[in-house]
């Protein structure tokens, strides 16, 4: 994780700030659990966690009913066996991806996927994935990186990813820009319609669809952070020469528009098109979240840390549809990349960074606000206390970034309050 | 190392949260890492409890290896203690911690907690998540049970037992509960402690008090069972009443034990089983060929109530549980197949491939395969998802749990009457398999001529390849037999819910005898082969 936060170079006084820092029980999820998205979007690349039985049964209690549609993922089980020895593990490991290999032909890039057990008992996975890719290429690329808890929560697991990718993407020091972080299809092409709208053409994507098609970078290239979570991806594409077009995230009417300003100002796009390109989606973006302000003006929130995007989403949901926020956590706060977000959002919220969870909950139960943002293994115990909960892991897994789902995002969080007044039960 | 999709079974320490979600009074302390708490959504989400389980975890991070950790599970267990006040604590390792060697058991002994600390050893790269809630259960009874006072019943008094194994997360645990409570009952006999589902340590410490223990699920229950025969002298009831004999069985066997007449319960007869298969509706169901797969207890019993109280035939019976092997190959001989014993589900989807059954029993993976596979499929056993812990009473045992399981299988079955008038208007176009389900007049019935079933067979067989491959079985895969045209057209008369099997038994006959082209009469010489 990265440790250059130590100066942020933050706008207005924002770095300033109390953070409420909190150690203790983390009632998150690791970081192999970005694979249930990550495979969906790189549609020929295959995810093996090396990895436990614990391992295995996370990433199937987590995707569900996927996994039974022959997924990209799998687990190579640790045994006995490779405890007693390391030599042996690393041949284990190579039998276990030759036949993997050999099962799926169509696959083109494979991560090795670390996990806690693998990285405490210090099996290499990266001078791994080089052995393996020596002996694949040119057919499979064979990549590494971790997704254990001890070192990433829950979408942390996508940076780790994008930043493995990074170091091996194509060098061009054209001028173009490049939106990193894992969108849904429908979100990435209406972006790419916006974009192309205003006349910037050289737009592409990190992580991309197709194993083939990996976006370059070089010098020219100018990228805009599409999720909150990528301080490692930031800095290996800061090393490739890359520069940051810093923005808040593209959550809400609001968040959208000031992301793609950003973009079209660094590229020098004339306000009059920037205004023609966006305006009918803005003004359409204003009217879905009309319907949901009704329902959740005056309402407070607590957000519980889970995926980083805790912080845009208090902001759309304080500014853009008029709640007030108790508590936003988040289980890693990155100053500078969040210092725009941070900029919009009003004092009143407390911030929150890690996690205590007996006394999280102490102080949520104490705010009793009306509607609790948290994880599943949280929100039916909620319910039964009389809260009122939208369970967090499904803003991942739902589009909700862009003009056209501002209104479905607001929906999930009107959705769970709705709901309460109309059951008579 | 092993290449695994999915699994049957969580690790062990799951087996213990189980154990301890289940109880009342105990809290787990378990040194984990972060990330691990997903555990959590299963009984959350999955058996939608209420409560949080009982589980502190240490969730330590990579800044705090070193010798920072066992500090922390120490304020871990300071602070679990302090804040629940649980008449016990449970502790424990998850698989990293097991690495890192902190020695939960003894560290959190030497804090000197008013309460009794159970460490449990679960050895997560060799066991699994039942052995885990048998062993922890069995750790919990040694530590707790007190060997009771020499009592003579009183005159008049009803016996009593315990019953042993149902834990959270359990497969309709909650109503085989009920029912068996029930069903004591109604014989005579009180039910003194149920364990580990809705005990406390307390509870525990009283279990010997009991004239005998019922052990409805021994791969929770029976360890602990075994130790409290050979110390405390407590007779266990082995019978699990899962089907309509096995639940006479169980009764007769409880009578005995007590010095009971069964007479009267046996002849209330309560279950609408048996007349519901004598019944000539059911008589299609006669020879289905099924294959059953699911944790060993549910396996062996369901494959006895196939065979005994359906009049299926068994093609296939296997279990994930390697600790019950021998018990599912005996039974597995008694109806003369192999018991397919694995953790595998690309071995059991190969097994399933290669039989072709006509049914599937299984659990949820066996349910995504038989799916896949277009054959129906009804869940016996965990792993299981959401939907089977239901809402309505719906037991496994007893004689209720007869009617449900009766119910449960037959209805992916086509009803006998719907069957056979299918078959009878196959070619009416109002009934042809091409036309569609629709009750609604204005639906335009699709054209009929393209071979429909052909994408869905492509599907088909892009799965069973590579299955079939594995298992060696390569005459199935490779196909170089052509249909003729005619003979095309004669399959299609067949009816599309056993098409596959016709159109794969004739292509392998064909290829057994070295054909190329299939033709109406290898089409009737295969049905006459393999005809039953």
């Amino acid at each position: 994780m990265s440790q250059a936060v130590a100066a942020p170079a933050a706008p207005e006084g924002c770095d300033e700030r109390q953070v409420l820092r909190q150690r203790g029980q983390r009632e998150v999820f690791c970081g192999l659990t970005g694979i249930i998205w990550l495979h969906r979007k790189i549609q020929d690349a295959f995810f093996l966690v090396v990895g436990s039985r614990t391992c295995a049964h996370l990433i199937q209690s987590a995707a569900g009913v996927m996994i039974f549609a022959e997924p990209r993922f799998a687990t190579a089980i640790i045994d006995d066996r490779d405890l007693a020895g390391l030599a042996d593990a690393n041949d284990e490991l190579d039998a276990v991806v030759t036949q993997l290999l050999e099962r799926r032909p169509d696959i083109k890039l494979l991560f090795l996927v670390g996990s806690c057990p693998s990285e405490v008992i210090k099996l290499d996975l990266s001078r791994a994935a080089q052995r393996l890719n020596t002996q694949f290429a040119p057919t499979v690329r064979v990549l590494s990186y971790s997704g254990s808890g001890i070192e990433t929560t829950f979408t942390q697991g996508e940076d780790a990813c994008l930043a493995a990718l990074v170091p091996t993407l194509p060098s061009s020091d054209d001028s173009q820009l490049l939106v990193v972080g894992a969108l849904a299809d429908v979100v990435e092409d209406q972006f790419a319609r916006l974009f192309a709208a205003m006349g910037l053409t050289k737009v592409r994507f990190l992580p991309p669809r197709q194993a083939g098609d990996m976006p370059p970078v070089g010098r020219g290239t100018k990228y805009l952070l599409a999720q909150p979570f990528l301080t490692d991806t930031a800095r290996e594409l800061e090393e490739r020469g890359a520069t940051r077009i810093a923005a808040p995230f593209p959550l809400g009417v609001e968040g959208t528009t000031l992301w793609l300003q950003a973009a079209a100002t660094a590229f020098g796009i004339t306000p009059a098109a920037f205004r023609a390109a966006t305006e009918m989606a803005q003004e359409r973006g204003k009217r879905a979240l009309a319907l949901h302000r009704d329902r959740l003006a005056g309402k407070r929130i607590f957000l519980f840390p889970d995926s980083q995007l805790e912080i845009p989403l208090a902001r759309f949901l304080m500014r853009e549809l008029g709640m007030t926020a108790v508590e936003a956590g988040t289980p890693y706060l990155h100053r500078q990349h969040m210092a725009d977000e941070l900029a919009l959002l009003p004092e009143s919220v407390t911030l929150s960074e890690g996690q205590d969870l007996e006394r999280q909950l102490d102080r949520c139960r104490a705010e009793k606000p009306d509607l609790v943002v948290c994880g599943l293994g949280l929100a039916n115990p909620l319910e039964a206390e009389g809260m009122t909960t939208k369970w967090s892991i499904e803003l991942l897994f739902t589009p909700v970034q862009g003009y056209d789902q501002a209104g479905d995002l607001a929906e999930l969080f009107a959705r769970p309050l709705v709901r309460r007044t109309r059951l008579a039960v | 190392m092993k290449l695994t999709l999915w699994t049957y079974e969580g690790p062990p320490h799951i087996g213990a949260m189980r154990v301890a979600t289940a109880m009342e009074g105990l809290h787990y302390v378990l040194h984990a890492p972060q990330g691990d708490t997903y555990a959590d959504l299963l009984f959350t989400m999955i058996e939608r409890r209420s409560k949080r389980p009982p589980v502190t975890y240490t969730t330590f991070q990579a800044r705090d290896l070193g010798s920072d950790t066992a500090e922390l599970f120490k304020t871990a267990v300071t602070e679990a203690y302090e804040r629940f006040k649980p008449q016990a604590l449970l502790v424990g390792a998850s698989c990293t911690a097991e690495l890192i060697q902190d020695d939960p058991g003894g560290l959190a002994r030497s804090m000197g907690l008013p309460v009794p600390v159970v460490p449990v050893e679960l050895p997560s790269y060799q066991k699994k998540e039942n052995w885990g809630s048998a062993e922890t259960f069995y750790q919990l009874v040694r530590s707790f049970t007190k060997k009771p006072e020499k009592r003579e019943r009183a005159p008049g008094e009803r016996p009593r037992c315990n019953i042993l194994g149902p834990t959270a997360l359990g497969f309709r645990h909650r109503d085989d509960v009920a029912e068996v409570t029930r069903l004591l009952d109604r014989l005579g006999v009180d039910v003194h402690v149920v364990a580990p589902l809705g005990a406390t340590p307390a509870d525990l410490v009283t279990l010997g008090e009991a004239d005998f223990n019922v052990v409805l699920y021994p791969e929770t229950g029976m360890v602990a069972a075994q130790w409290l025969m050979r110390n405390f002298g407590q007779p266990l009831v082995k019978t699990v009443p899962i089907g309509y004999g096995a639940t006479r069985e169980f009764i007769t066997e409880v009578a005995k034990l007590t010095n009971i007449d069964p007479t009267p319960v046996l002849e209330e007869d309560e279950s609408r089983l048996p007349w519901y298969s004598r019944s000539v509706d059911s008589t299609y169901l006669t020879g289905k060929r099924v294959f059953i797969f699911g944790d060993a207890t549910h396996a062996v019993a369901a494959a006895r109530m196939a065979a005994e109280e359906f009049g299926f035939t068994v093609v296939g019976l296997g279990t994930y549980s390697r600790e019950f092997g021998r018990e599912v190959r005996e039974a597995a001989a008694k109806y003369g197949v192999e018991a397919t014993i694995t953790d595998d589900y690309l071995e059991v989807e190969a097994k399933i491939t290669e039989l072709q059954p006509e049914l599937v029993l299984g659990t949820q993976m066996e349910r995504h395969i038989a799916k896949r596979l277009g054959i129906p499929c009804a869940v016996i056993s965990a792993p299981v998802h959401v939907q089977d812990f239901p809402a309505r009473y719906s037991p496994q045992m007893g004689f209720e749990g007869a009617n449900v399981i009766f119910d449960t299988w037959v209805h992916p079955l086509m009803m006998g009457l719907e069957e056979h008038l299918l078959h009878m208007f196959r070619d009416d176009m109002e009934f042809h398999d091409d036309a569609g389900a629709s009750h609604l007049g204005s639906v335009k019935v699709a054209p009929p001529p393209a071979p429909r079933e052909a994408p869905m067979e492509t599907a088909v067989d892009t799965v069973a390849a590579p299955a079939a491959d594995a298992a060696g079985e390569t005459a199935v895969a490779e196909r170089p037999v052509v249909w003729d045209a005619a003979a095309e057209q004669e399959l299609r008369k067949i009816p599309f819910f056993v098409r596959g099997k016709a159109r794969r038994n004739t292509e392998r006959f064909a290829t057994e005898r070295g054909l190329t082209t299939i033709t109406v009469d290898t089409l009737y010489d295969a049905k006459a082969h393999f005809g039953r």
